[in-house]
């Protein structure tokens, strides 16, 4: 079956590029807002795709963002080829956050990040594993 | 009140200066991790932190912040007023700690509401 039609775009994640973090994001909501996706949707979207951005930074050695916006729905995927997270249960907690010093002194690390996406999204589903890095995917209905 | 006028009852120094200060003083959010900031603030508050680096402004873009403060002397990181300027996010600085500027915030927020 071909795929539904659908804008595309697409971030490689570098690791700790803390000057472009956030860019990906921006240019997401920038692509919604343009094409009539209404300010708390954009929100939700925005929420998505910076937390699961800044954890492919901060965590992962870096990734790639895939972001598919349909007339109804923003589909969000990012992949990382990090060390994974061992008890993702706890990760998913609020507060939860292994986020070293340096990285917490600037800010990140309130452990919020996953719970962000989590309730952010409609659909939200993470898998990860020390070979396979960390898999997320993210949908935000319109 | 507008945030322009919100700015220059706190004497604060104005560093990227923006249209974002013509709009009405809504309401403040106060903290220094941008997590909270991305999930709790809403559009058109003004944030209130003690954090001077750059990702502070993805985030006030993101959300759709009306300014941010950064108080207490810190000063901002020269890239963090070069893309505040370039993504038009008003970005003010102080000397006055979090708390005196949270407090006075409150107060001409909450003024003859
Ligand atoms: N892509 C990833 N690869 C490896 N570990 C991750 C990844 N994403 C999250 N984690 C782990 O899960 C924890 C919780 O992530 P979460 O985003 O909720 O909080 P945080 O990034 O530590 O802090 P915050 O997002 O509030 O700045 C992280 O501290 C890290 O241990
Ligand atoms: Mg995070």
């Amino acid at each position: 079956m071909p795929e539904e039609p659908g804008l595309i775009l697409e971030f490689p994640l570098e690791h700790y590029r803390f000057e472009i973090a956030g860019e990906a994001s921006s240019k997401i909501k920038q692509v919604v807002r343009q094409l009539g996706v209404n300010a708390q949707t954009a929100r939700r979207i925005s929420v998505c795709a910076y937390e699961a951005e800044l954890n492919a930074i901060i965590h992962a050695y870096g990734g790639f963002m895939r972001v598919r916006v349909l007339p109804d729905r923003t589909e969000l995927e990012v992949t990382d080829a990090g060390p994974g997270i061992p008890d993702i249960e706890a990760a998913m907690r609020e507060g939860f956050s292994t986020a070293p010093d340096n990285i917490r002194e600037m800010g990140f690390g309130a452990g919020m990040g996953l719970p962000n996406m989590a309730r952010s999204a409609d659909e939200f589903e993470i898998r990860s594993s020390p070979e396979n890095g960390t898999w997320i995917r993210m949908l935000v209905r319109h | 009140m507008t945030l322009r006028e919100m700015a220059a009852a706190l004497e604060l120094t104005i560093v990227s200066d923006t249209a974002a200060l013509d709009q009405p003083l809504a309401g403040g959010y106060v903290s220094d991790l941008l997590s909270h900031v991305m999930g709790q603030a809403k559009a058109g508050q003004v944030w209130v932190t003690m954090q001077g680096h750059q990702n502070i402004v993805a985030v006030a873009s993101l959300v759709g912040l009306g300014a941010v403060i950064v108080t207490s002397g810190v000063e901002p990181e020269e890239q963090t007023v070069n893309k505040a300027i370039e993504q038009e996010v008003a970005l003010c600085m102080t000397k006055l700690p979090t708390y005196e500027v949270a407090g006075r915030l409150y107060q001409l927020d909450t003024a003859g509401k």
